[in-house]
């Protein structure tokens, strides 16, 4: 957008000439005196204390004193972290300060789409988890803080490779084939919903250290504001702001990740006797085993050492507070050869200028990102490799053992020896990113009353990456044009976004109302262009083949237009209402605007006079939400519109006509009509705190309808150039509740325990899948598996839960043991087919439970934080590909295959992918962490705080689940790289 | 007084960011960036577009999609090596007959062995799209030759007028597989749009009248009989499969068309295509180039280099590769280990091991006759009949990925229906050319006259072994047992027929594929096909 760059120069002459031409002249008086706890009488040091107007202030000392030159008249503000902020008139020499500690919760500020709401205001379910109940340990990612912390919120990673992305589901899916993924917004930038290319999780450009909140906004009535963006939820991540008093904060851990198990295979020698039993000693196969007596998995995974340093500087420095910080990561990989490593940079600058009514805050984050990938084929390599084959071979040109053909050369698709995969695989990836905003906030000196903000906000990132095999290796062989991997990419990603909007809130007394109203615009355009080049390493300029030549550009456009309207009457009664017009570049011009409102009513029961005398009741509020929200996540940007695609430019799909091969053109399959998918929620929710708020919680229960669903679904045969699209057919609901509890169980000066707890329940239910109503229709098949090739293990179907298991069911003789190839005849026809295929059981847990505890004595704090989740399903396809006699040896390529141990108790000579025996109950109990530590008491003068801790990390997990880990996202557990069990120490220094 | 500029200052700059606002909804009209993709409205502004266009209607039938050997694919739902039109075909018409068997394990692709498919199983799912994805492919191309050729300069509109012909023979040719195969499907032309709506189901006998009509009325604009580019079709394609669909017209309509069938291939016989020398060339890397080409009415390009794909020549030859066979001797990098023949294929030729007839390809070292496990690459004689050399013996352009054309129509298949139409009782013919064609065909398979058969030994029976001998695993078996009433029921037994090892009568119904659940639900119009 052309017009941005001149709208913010704009904007700054404003801002400029506005500071310029505030100055104040008065005259001047000292102020002095102590501060302390209201409660407890204690001095308080480190108080800040600021010229009301000004960025002028000090602070109290370590024994509460402090001494401050006021224009006389001024107001000194008085602020301390978990203390109500009081503003008092330097009228005498002497102001002496008792503060009143906060009472929990109640005064809580909670950000919300386009501004902040007070905690005790919030209409909609909105769950928010501050940095001292983000989980302990060695965690490099924001997802990772989150887990098990707020009811709904299912965070599943994407297993141990380091810095790994994590899956987040806010309520279950409201989409089957548009993205699930709810929106990311940080520091009140909405982040565009894909990762650079060569990063390894779309968020890993913040560093955990800088988040000071995060808040979950879950039924639509809080997200709609968010419109088209907004069905899965919205997470906001707030950064650490200035503490505008001078401190230095360093937080480092040092952390050992260890293998939290393998995947139980036969041994060298078992593998010998089965062989032998298999085949007789006389056969090929028998004569291929080896000699050695190599634990392939042992090989491939390594105990692996992860540091992690954080350095921040907070003060004002020339009336400006900032906060600067760096951390720093290297996290090696338990699978060999897999690196993270990152250096973040944050820098945040929240000057006030003209007696407050202008509030700029500047945030600018940089990742400099080096990653290494271990080519993850090694883990089912190492499951899978003979066992008695050595590692290494002298006669090898690359030194690996590899099977060979009768001429020497390797068989190219046998299994590849795991260590050469990973040693010879030369995967590394470089991504650089900026995130930053520029947000002014005026408050109209006429009308006070009156806000405007404008946010100016990007994105941007370049990724570089090089995959590099040596033309010997095994698995990319290739004699006569030389084999091997070189391949580049790169990739630019930007985002751009501008947003403006004003705020009006107002007392107004005669009518005992607040009201609160908002209305603004926004911007936004992504941006994404990239390369990926692969040849060959040939032996000689004649013998070069291009594999990929892929050049690629794409964009697309956001602009929307927003309001709302809170309602406050006699603090009791809460009215939210929220409108959002969001246009969308992804659709046709008719169907482009999307039109989200939402309502919700609160009802604030302990304010009643019938409640005012129950005094163990401190907070009751009843919530009623309703709202419609959008998706347009679709995959591609530009499915309505006709177009063509060349072949691709490394001419590997071209035709011959004569002697001429010819790139062809390809018109592409396109729906003129697609639109908007839609999801409305209805929420209900109680908010409750009994004795003082030392316990309390809330119950939600909501149903969520998504219409129009964006479904991928086959087209009538001959009515589209393609067989599968993109189109708006079909509905989705997904019903469910939430509780969450807390208690703070003991509360003394020395003794603190508090308990938190949350439940969710989800049922999802797909209860149309076609245009018309075609019982027989089966539904979309999903969830691919390994084995065979396109094999799909999942479905899609009207009636049942979206991934629904899609399996024969296995029928079992008198010992309980699977009887292999026979199966229950489901449609009694007496054939045993396709059609026998039955829908059992899904992916998603029922429900979800995350518990965790803090206990301080004294200096001594001790918390666990772990979860569970019961009736989710996983299909265990280590298992059902591994697991077969009759891939002992392949005759036709004369090599050996390892089967799991588990393999004896069912001894199915035949791969049976399809039998529901493979489909395990994998609800399971995990410790996420466990962590002790100890704050060293006062040093130099309690200027310096100093905390050490110890944590493990994924403790231990209990489940019947059969495989090495059941929490597997999608359901389908293939060889995926295993969570590390993580031994951490930390330190964290305060001055 | 400062104030009031502040006002002005902001008043002014809030001015210009509406302005912008209004600017910016404009941004919501993008066009596409990427080099790779034009719209509908400005492709055609490159007269190349047109000849490129024509060659992704080829390119429908060899390769998986825009990028090879897959990447970006033009039907989804299936695995995209499993996708390609060729591969889909040649399972669909040899793994349910005696010509061949395929020891993997994916889903529903023994149940070809065992005729006992249901209307969800995968690979008649993917046929199906492919044939649909085709015959919507030549719509657009045609819609937008309608709608523009009038505005092009002259010598273009010459040439766009006979790429139309070719896109229409590619349209019939498809639309011959979906009758061959699913009977009578959804009907959908260059009249229709782009977009929902349920396209009507034609019967048979409409399907077929249109395929016969296409194919006449482009006669006139196709070219002559070699004399277009290789690679491209000419009259003698759309003769030889006017040919094909009225010796089959008494499977497809009930009626018999033999004389008509007669009257095209005597019309393919005479237009200049000539038997290869050697029956191996038609098979191997250079047979766009070895003699092969002359006998070759139609064939599908690959190469190693420019048309990469994991179906077509891949499937075929890497397919047939196991056991104890040398990849190197067939060309390639490695052997897949799946397709192999059974004891009845190899039993129509004397002395099979060690044949005279020459068509009697077989890898038989380590290699059982029999089938136990239809699983085991080693059980049953592996075929040798592709390779991927040229005819000196020289490997083609890569390991992976085969020069091979595959030959979709060739002249020894004329000669055979000639003969069949002939027997069974067409005019227009006679047996003593018949048998002419046959020898013809003998001579080369034997080197020799030893093979060559009288008028008397000319039977059906002997036409449907000898289609075998000549034509095996180049995707005719099924259509052939079909039109002989013998690929279900009892009449004809072979190992592993309906999954029994012996082989067992099956249901009629299996004679016709089902229309797949996925377009049932689709599209709620439609008729399933009897007894599924």
């Amino acid at each position: 957008m052309r017009n941005l760059l001149k709208t913010t120069r704009i904007l700054l002459a404003v801002l400029a000439f506005i500071t310029v031409s505030a100055e104040a002249f008065a005259q001047n008086i000292t102020v002095q005196g102590k501060v302390t706890d209201a409660s407890s009488g204690e001095a308080l040091p480190g108080v800040n204390i600021v010229i009301k107007g000004t960025t002028r202030g000090t602070s109290t000392d370590v024994d509460g004193n402090y001494s401050i030159t006021v224009p006389s008249g001024g107001t000194l503000v008085f602020s301390y972290v978990g203390y109500l902020t009081q503003e008092l008139a330097a009228t005498s020499p002497t102001l002496n300060v008792a503060m009143e500690p906060e009472v929990a919760r109640l005064n809580e500020v909670v950000v919300i789409g386009y501004g902040t709401v007070k905690k005790a205001d919030a209409t909609g379910s909105v769950a928010v988890v501050n940095s001292e109940q983000f989980n302990r340990g060695a965690i490099t990612n924001p997802q990772g803080l989150l887990i098990g912390k707020a009811p709904g919120v299912v965070i599943t990673t994407s297993g141990g490779a380091p810095g790994a992305g994590a899956t987040i589901r806010i309520r279950g899916g409201s989409s089957l084939s548009a993205s699930n993924d709810p929106l990311i917004v940080v520091d009140g930038i909405p982040l565009g919903s894909d990762s650079p290319s060569g990063a390894t999780n779309p968020l890993s450009t913040i560093n955990p250290n800088d988040i000071e909140s995060i808040t979950i906004l879950k039924d639509a009535s809080a997200t709609a504001i968010y419109g088209s963006r907004a069905s899965n939820g919205v997470i906001m991540i707030t950064t650490k702001k200035s503490t505008k008093k001078f401190s230095v904060t360093y937080s480092g851990n040092v952390a050992m990740n260890t293998v939290p198990g393998t995947v139980p295979v036969l041994s060298a020698d078992e593998f010998r006797t089965l062989v032998e039993e298999l085949y007789g000693t006389s056969h090929k196969a028998y004569k291929r085993l080896g000699t050695a007596n190599t634990d392939w998995q042992k090989q491939i995974y390594e105990t692996a050492l992860t540091n992690d340093h954080n350095l921040s500087i907070s003060g004002t420095a020339a009336k400006i507070p900032y906060r600067a910080s760096v951390g720093y990561t290297n996290e090696n990989g338990i699978l060999k050869t897999s690196n993270f490593e990152r250096t973040t940079l944050a820098l945040g600058l929240d000057p006030s200028f003209l007696d407050n009514h202008l509030n700029i805050k500047l945030n600018i984050k940089g990742m400099y990102n080096k990653n290494r990938f271990a080519n993850q084929g090694a883990i089912g390599a190492a499951v899978t490799f003979d066992p008695t084959q050595p590692i290494y071979d002298e006669a090898s040109p690359n030194g690996y053992f590899f099977w060979a053909q009768p001429n020497g050369d390797p068989i190219n698709i046998a299994t590849a020896n795991p260590v050469a995969l990973l040693n010879l695989t030369r995967d590394m990836a470089t991504v650089k990113r900026s995130i930053g905003n520029l947000q002014a906030d005026y408050k109209f000196h006429f009308l006070p009353d009156l806000k405007l903000t404008f946010n100016a906000g990007y994105d941007y990132s370049q990724s570089d990456g090089t995959v590099d095999v040596p033309a010997t290796a095994s698995w990319v062989f290739d004699k006569i044009n030389g084999g091997g991997i070189k391949r580049t990419y790169d990739q630019t990603r930007k985002m751009e976004l501008m947003n403006l909007y004003l705020n009006y809130a107002k007392e107004i007394e005669p009518i005992s109302s607040r009201i609160d109203f908002t209305a603004g615009y926004e911007w936004q355009h992504f941006y994404r262009k990239g390369k990926t080049y692969e040849t060959n390493i040939p032996i000689d300029d004649a013998h070069l083949i291009v594999r990929t030549n892929e050049p690629y550009a794409t964009e697309n456009y956001l602009v929307s237009f927003f309001g709302r309207l809170n309602y406050v009457l006699k603090d009791k009664y809460l009215l939210t209402f929220t409108l959002r017009d969001d246009g969308s570049s992804r659709f046709a011009p008719e169907n482009r605007w999307g039109l989200f409102p939402s309502l919700a009513l609160a009802w604030k029961i302990n304010e009643e006079g019938f409640m005012k005398n129950i005094s163990a009741v401190s907070d009751l509020k009843l919530r009623l939400g309703y709202g419609v929200t959008g998706q347009q996540e679709i995959g591609g940007d530009y499915p309505y519109l006709p177009r063509y695609t060349y072949s691709s430019q490394d001419n590997t799909a071209q035709y011959q006509f004569g002697s001429t091969y010819y790139n062809t053109l390809r018109p592409e399959g396109y729906d003129v009509n697609i639109k908007w998918e839609e999801t409305t929620t209805y929420n209900a929710g109680l908010d409750f705190g009994f004795a003082k708020n030392r316990i309390y919680g809330s119950v939600d229960v909501y149903q969520r309808k998504t219409k129009d669903l964006l479904n991928y679904i086959p087209v009538p045969a001959g009515s589209n150039l393609t067989n599968y699209i993109t189109t708006n057919v079909g509905d989705l609901e997904n019903k469910g509740f939430e509780v969450s509890l807390g208690a703070k169980i003991i509360s003394t000066k020395d003794l603190v325990w508090q308990v938190d707890y949350n439940l969710s329940y989800n049922k999802n239910k797909i209860t149309k899948l076609t245009a018309t109503d075609d019982p027989t229709y089966l539904g979309v098949f999903t969830g691919g598996i390994a084995g065979g090739v396109g094999n799909t293990i999942q479905i899609h179907s009207v009636g049942y839960p979206a991934n629904s298991f899609f399996v024969y069911k296995q029928v079992y003789d008198q010992n309980g043991k699977p009887i292999e190839g026979l199966y229950v005849d489901m449609n009694n026809d007496g054939v045993i087919n396709t059609s026998d295929l039955y829908r059992y059981k899904k992916p998603a847990p029922d429900y979800a439970m995350g518990i965790s505890s803090n206990l301080r004595y004294k200096n001594f704090d001790f918390s666990f934080s772990g979860r569970i989740n019961i009736g989710n399903y996983v299909y265990n396809n280590v298992f059902s590909n591994r697991g077969t006699y009759l891939d002992v040896y392949n005759p036709g390529l004369n090599y050996l295959s390892n089967v799991l141990t588990a393999s004896k108790d069912i001894q199915f000579r035949n791969a049976q992918y399809f039998s529901d025996y493979f489909v395990e109950n994998a609800s399971f109990f995990r410790m996420d962490n466990i962590s002790l530590g100890y704050q060293l008491p006062g040093l130099l003068q309690n200027k310096l705080n100093m905390h050490i801790s110890a944590v493990v990390q994924n403790a231990f997990i209990i489940t019947k689940y059969s495989g090495l880990d059941p929490e597997v996202d999608g359901g389908i557990d293939n060889n995926f790289y295993p969570r590390p069990r993580t031994f951490m120490l930390g330190l964290n220094v305060q001055f | 007084m400062k104030n009031k500029n502040i006002f002005s200052v902001l008043l002014t700059g809030f001015a210009v960011l509406m302005f912008t606002a209004n600017s910016c909804v404009k941004d919501l009209d993008t066009e596409p960036i990427d080099p790779n993709v034009v719209t509908s409205a400005s492709v055609y502004k490159d007269p190349a577009a047109w000849k490129q266009v024509l060659a992704k209607c080829y390119a429908g039938l060899a390769v998986s999609g825009q990028k090879g050997p897959a990447g970006q694919p033009d039907i989804s739902g299936i695995d995209e090596g499993f996708s390609t039109y060729l591969r889909q075909y040649w399972c669909a018409s040899e793994l349910p007959t005696d010509e061949a068997v395929i020891s993997w394990n994916d889903a529903g692709l023994k149940d070809y062995h065992n005729q006992n498919w249901s209307p969800s199983n995968p690979f008649i799912t993917a046929m199906y799209n492919r044939i649909f994805y085709q015959i919507s492919l030549v719509n657009e191309y045609i819609r937008a030759i309608d709608s523009k050729i009038g505005s092009l300069p002259a010598n273009l509109q010459d040439e766009v007028k006979v790429y139309k012909a070719e896109a229409r023979f590619l349209r019939a040719f498809s639309y011959w597989h979906a009758l061959d195969l699913y009977g009578s499907v959804p009907f959908v032309t260059d009249k229709d749009p782009v977009g929902a709506f349920f396209p009507r189901q034609a019967s048979k006998e409409e399907i077929f009248n249109f395929i016969e009509s296409e194919l006449k009325a482009i006669d006139a604009d196709l070219k002559a009989p070699k004399t277009n580019e290789y690679g491209r079709v000419d009259k003698a394609a759309a003769w030889t499969l006017l040919a094909k669909l009225y010796l089959n017209a008494q499977t497809y309509i009930g009626q018999a068309k033999y004389t008509e069938c007669i009257d095209n291939c005597k019309k393919v016989i005479n237009s200049g295509y000539s038997l290869a020398p050697e029956y191996r060339l038609l098979f191997l890397a250079d047979n766009n180039s070895n003699g092969a080409q002359n006998e070759i009415i139609f064939p599908v390009c690959f190469d190693g280099l420019h048309t990469q794909t994991w179906g077509g020549m891949t499937f075929v030859i890497h397919a047939a590769v196991g056991g104890s066979m040398n990849p190197a001797d067939f060309g390639i990098d490695g052997g897949w280990g799946g397709t192999r023949t059974t004891s009845a294929f190899v039993n129509l030729f004397p002395t099979p091991a060690n044949s005279p007839d020459g068509r009697a390809m077989f890898y038989t070292s380590g290699q059982s006759l029999e089938i136990s496990d239809l699983s085991t690459f080693t059980d049953g004689y592996a075929i040798t009949k592709f390779k991927n050399l040229t005819a000196a013996g020289a490997r083609g352009s890569h390991p992976t990925f085969p020069d091979n054309d595959y030959p979709v129509f060739r002249l020894a298949d004329v000669y055979l229906m000639y003969a069949e139409a002939v027997l069974r009782g067409g005019s227009g013919g006679d047996l003593a050319t018949a048998v002419g064609y046959i020898n013809q065909l003998r001579e080369r398979a034997y080197g020799n006259t030893d093979g060559n058969i009288t008028q008397g030994d000319l039977t059906l029976d002997f036409i449907l072994a000898e289609r075998a001998r000549e034509l095996y695993w180049e995707g005719h078996r099924r259509t052939d047992l079909v039109r002989f009433g013998k690929l279900t029921g009892g009449s004809y037994l072979w190992p592993w027929k309906g999954g029994v090892k012996e082989g067992v009568a099956t249901d009629a119904k299996y004679n016709l594929m089902p229309i797949p659940a996925s377009d049932m639900g689709a599209n709620p119009t439609l008729k399933q096909n009897t007894g599924y």
